[in-house]
């Protein structure tokens, strides 16, 4: 019992951060309709910026995440205007393309920089509190909190702002939104930089748990791909629903079953539901 | 195509040939260069099967690194652990792969486009984790060594390099042969007509489910092929032979050649990996130059060196036959340059 408890809170902390890394890669999906393969990429180069921030320049850890968060937020924007606006006309096989163009780019970037090796980054916060007789980590009560103020903040942005609901407009009608005077180019710009600054907040929570390496990106990738094909891709409560979803059966079958099955049920998962329901669970109808 | 001799796209052709005929003589000795080459043209073959479902069907599979590892470790596995000679061994290789691509193609193709892509990208994953963790089969980080050489029969001896190079530039001209067979065929027309519109070709009464599976099943066996050879001439193969980055450098070479062409293959993985070799001092940070390669190459130049020089032969052509009958070029060439001029209009 006390195994599973500790279990639960690992899967849910875990939970949390693909949330945040899953919703703006579902939002960029949503508003572009592009699966952007390079989302794993701009959550490594998130981790490394926090951990610049932290250890190099010496800010405080929460500074150092939101100053990550605004790099990157530019770097998701520049990401669009260089590689993706071009392509917005072109056949979809293009987009995944360059998507895979500018993913090995930034993995080579971060290993110029920062070298190949693993590097740990130490939290601020220690120490642990005992919940029903499971240790759980401060770090890991952080993350579940600071996701779900997150995906508060995100939802009444996205909700309630004028320039969130800009971002629901394109989703449904990219052609009315131009009507009614919403730029879809700028939308397209604010969506990237959401996602890649979410992405970051996501990296720098996780940063102190897991290990730093430029290729940390690739299985997260594919997970939060996992995630939206699960949650829908495009809906916002899917990729929260998903990515807790997905999160619990890995660290439960890594737990119960084995390490290499937690590994891969992210991909059992995408395979399954695809071959189930070739255009996603809950999928919404595809604008053309 | 059947009036001249000459047409620029044969000589192409020729000279692409006569390059690889004759490198191994010009180089002399130099092992090191024979390697790369002889491992270069089994990529090629993969890449040609690429070709068959992405350039020519317009499917992006990036399960297709995961079928090459299926090949490979089907070779190295029967011919070390299970003592098999080579010649049945790959056979094994390549019906497990054709089959296995037809029938993961039943669910695969049951997804569109971005889905397509993902659902064959969580396929090449499933591949290589099973490869990469399945210790007691396929020896996992340790690999497989000592995979056999094809046997010659007392015809031919595969050990040595230069043999074995041409046995691969063999099945080389054959998968380019395929390709130009196809191309010139209905079954072409066809593939190039669902890449243009899926649901334009189901109104004139394509069956684009069949269709679009035997191209799949066509693109594994020749990723089977090619693994099977890229065993037996490495000797020692580890999981990174069934590796998603495999997929990605394979999708760089067909990119840089051009999609669809019939000589694209050749030139892409021939080109790209001569500045891989070139750039080998920076190992990993090659990708710092080739990142922005692709994406430059896939927003200003997505035909590929091949596809612009055949749409330059065929500009020259239309214009010279402007000036006399007005009959224009090759057929093939101009149906699917019209087609790809649509695609990257819409």
């Amino acid at each position: 019992m006390t195994l599973f408890i500790q279990q639960l809170f690992d899967g849910l902390a875990l939970g949390g951060v693909y949330c945040l890394a899953a919703i703006g890669l579902t939002l960029i999906f949503g508003v572009l309709r592009i699966p952007n393969l390079a989302h794993g990429t701009l959550y490594m180069l998130g981790a490394y910026v926090t951990y610049f921030f932290l250890v190099t320049v010496g800010v405080p850890y929460v500074a150092a995440i939101g100053l990550a968060a605004v790099v990157l937020a530019v770097i998701g924007v520049l990401l669009e205007r260089i590689v993706f606006h071009p392509l917005r006309n072109a056949p979809h096989t293009h987009h995944m393309i360059a998507a895979v163009g500018a993913m090995f780019f930034f993995q080579a970037v971060a290993q110029a920089i920062w070298g190949a090796d693993f590097r740990r980054m130490e939290s601020p916060i220690s120490g642990s509190v005992t919940i029903l007789g499971a240790q759980i980590s401060w770090q890991r009560i952080v993350i579940v909190v600071t996701a779900v103020i997150v995906l508060g903040l995100l939802t009444w942005f996205i909700k309630r702002s004028i320039h969130g609901q800009t971002i629901e407009a394109i989703e449904q009608d990219r052609t009315g939104s131009s009507l009614v005077g919403i730029s879809p180019s700028r939308v397209s710009m604010l969506t990237f930089g959401l996602a890649a600054a979410l992405a970051t907040v996501a990296a720098g929570l996780v940063a102190p748990i897991n290990l730093l390496a430029p290729t940390m990106g690739d299985a997260l990738s594919l997970k939060v791909f996992a995630i939206i094909i699960l949650g829908g891709l495009g809906s916002l409560p899917g990729a929260i629903v998903g990515g807790f979803t997905l999160a619990l059966a890995e660290v439960m079958t890594s737990t119960y079953v084995s390490a290499a099955a937690g590994e891969g049920i992210a991909f059992v998962v995408i395979v399954l539901v695809l071959a189930i329901r070739p255009t996603g669970l809950f999928a919404r109808a595809v604008q053309r | 195509m059947t009036t001249t001799t000459f047409s620029p796209q044969r000589l192409g052709t020729l000279l692409v040939a006569l390059a690889l005929l004759l490198a191994p003589l010009t180089l002399g000795g130099e092992e090191y260069v024979l390697r790369v080459l002889t491992v270069g043209a089994t990529y090629a073959i993969a890449v040609y099967g690429m070709n068959l479902i992405l350039g020519l069907t317009g499917q992006l599979s990036l399960a297709h690194g995961g079928f090459f590892g299926i090949g490979v470790y089907i070779v190295g596995l029967l011919t070390t652990d299970y003592d098999w000679a080579f010649w049945p061994s790959f056979l094994v290789a390549v019906l497990v792969t054709g089959l296995g691509g037809f029938v993961a193609g039943i669910v695969a193709l049951r997804t569109r486009e971005e889905y397509f892509a993902i659902f064959t990208m969580a396929m090449g994953f499933i591949i290589f984790l099973v490869i990469s963790r399945w210790e007691s089969v396929t020896h996992a980080h340790s690999g497989v060594s000592g995979v056999k050489f094809p046997e010659g029969f007392g015809l031919f001896d595969f050990s040595e390099p230069v043999v074995m190079y041409y046995l691969v530039l063999l099945f080389l001209l054959g998968a380019g042969y395929v390709t130009h067979a196809v191309r010139r065929s209905g079954i072409g027309r066809t593939l190039v007509a669902i890449r243009t519109s899926e649901d334009l070709a189901r109104s004139i009464g394509v069956n684009v489910g069949l269709n679009k599976q035997l191209a799949f099943a066509a693109s594994t066996t020749f990723a089977g092929v090619a693994g099977g050879l890229f065993a037996a001439v490495q000797g020692f193969v580890g999981p990174s032979a069934a590796s998603l980055d495999l997929t990605f450098e394979m999708l760089m070479f067909i990119l840089v050649g051009g999609l669809g062409t019939v000589l694209g293959p050749v030139v892409g993985t021939f080109l790209v990996l001569f500045l891989f070799e070139f750039f080998q001092d920076f190992e990993a940070y090659r990708f710092l130059v080739l990142g922005p390669i692709i994406v430059v190459l896939v927003i200003f130049a997505p035909r590929g060196i091949v596809g612009y020089l055949n749409a330059f032969v065929g500009k020259l052509r239309s214009r010279a036959a402007g000036a006399g009958n007005g009959s224009g070029g090759p057929p093939e060439h101009r149906s699917s340059d019209t087609a790809t001029d649509v695609k990257e209009t819409l």
